[in-house]
């Protein structure tokens, strides 16, 4: 039963920042760079999400993520659809660790 | 501007591949949910209410590892301080929505979620009503909640190395949204690599959550100063 509060309590401090900029966002009027800012953070957001962290798929084995982000690349480069995308980075992924873990 | 019908089925299309991205990595986390202790029904219920796989998956290790509830909790607080950059540029495409929907529809910021909406081109990037980021949500939702009730259910007859080998897949819907769209414009894709390398710089020295943030605000500083304030 105790084990609730700690998820309620996780839940609040998860909801809290993603609540924030929902209350406050149109309340002001921010200059251009703000905007500029705000287009960039998508770009700048994907790319530290991707890297170092796809290294870290196979942790005894960085080199197997770095397979599986280049085969992503590889197919996104071709204008593939997502989901072929991610199926093409996940066969990767298992095929290597079968071969060689 | 198409009915609200159809937006909310384009919506749930366009959160199917995240949806199937949560369902290994979901699983993966109830059945370490289960290692932790946790019944199925609690581990269902943390990603009812938390619906944020890195917070979760540090929680319940963290709570393997006989740590406090108030130093978990103080832990996924800054874990998810990405998400307040991430709500600024999701809320920024919910302007002019009622107030109630804003509210209720940041609930469901993930990094993902998030990706999708910011970065989606094609079928991807219809106008954006409530319909259609609604639909796109939930969907993602559904695949997360549902993969935790399976992995909760199912723990240990799952074998780890393939929910492991899975967990690229999200890398995969990341790297498939940034490059189509960063190919269009240089300073765009600049301001990716940038980001890159700051985090990997930055992770020597604070941890991945804060470099993750740091990375993000510092590499679209850049980016003003690159483009300028005009666009």
């Amino acid at each position: 039963m105790k084990i609730l509060l700690l998820i309620l309590g996780m839940a609040l401090v998860t909801y809290l920042p993603r609540l924030l900029p929902a209350i406050f966002l149109d309340r002001f009027q921010f200059p251009a760079w703000f905007q500029t800012w705000l287009k960039s953070i998508p770009y700048a957001a994907l790319g530290a999400l991707i890297f170092p962290g796809v290294l870290l798929v196979d942790k005894e084995q960085p080199l197997i993520g770095l397979l599986g982000g280049a085969a992503a690349l590889g197919l996104s480069l071709l204008n593939l659809h997502i989901t072929l995308v991610m199926a093409g980075s996940i066969c990767t992924v298992l095929l290597f660790q079968y071969f060689f873990v | 501007m198409l009915a609200n019908d159809s937006q909310l089925k384009r919506g749930i299309q366009a959160g199917l591949p995240i949806a199937l991205g949560y369902f290994p990595i979901a699983i993966a986390f109830g059945a370490l949910a289960g290692q932790a202790q946790l019944s199925w029904l609690e581990a269902v219920l943390m990603s009812c209410l938390v619906f944020a796989g890195a917070s979760q998956f540090v929680g319940v290790s963290l709570l393997l590892a006989g740590t406090g509830y108030l130093q978990i909790i103080a832990a996924t607080f800054f874990l998810n301080m990405r998400h307040l950059i991430m709500s600024l540029a999701v809320n920024d495409q919910m302007r002019g929505f009622p107030p109630a929907w804003k509210r209720g529809l940041s609930f469901f910021i993930t990094d993902e979620t998030f990706a999708l909406l910011t970065l989606g081109e094609g079928e991807n990037s219809p106008p954006r009503t409530a319909a259609f980021i609604a639909g796109l949500m939930i969907t993602a939702y559904l695949g997360w909640v549902s993969g935790t009730l399976v992995g909760g259910l199912s723990a240990g007859f799952i074998p780890a190395q393939i929910t492991t080998g899975m967990t690229v897949g999200l890398y995969g819907l990341f790297i498939g949204l940034l490059v189509p769209a960063a190919k269009k414009s240089r300073p765009f894709a600049v301001i990716a690599v940038l980001s890159m390398v700051i985090n990997w710089g930055l992770g020597h020295w604070v941890e991945s959550g804060w470099s993750v943030v740091l990375a993000t605000v510092l590499a679209a500083g850049v980016g003003v100063l690159i483009i300028g304030g005009e666009e």
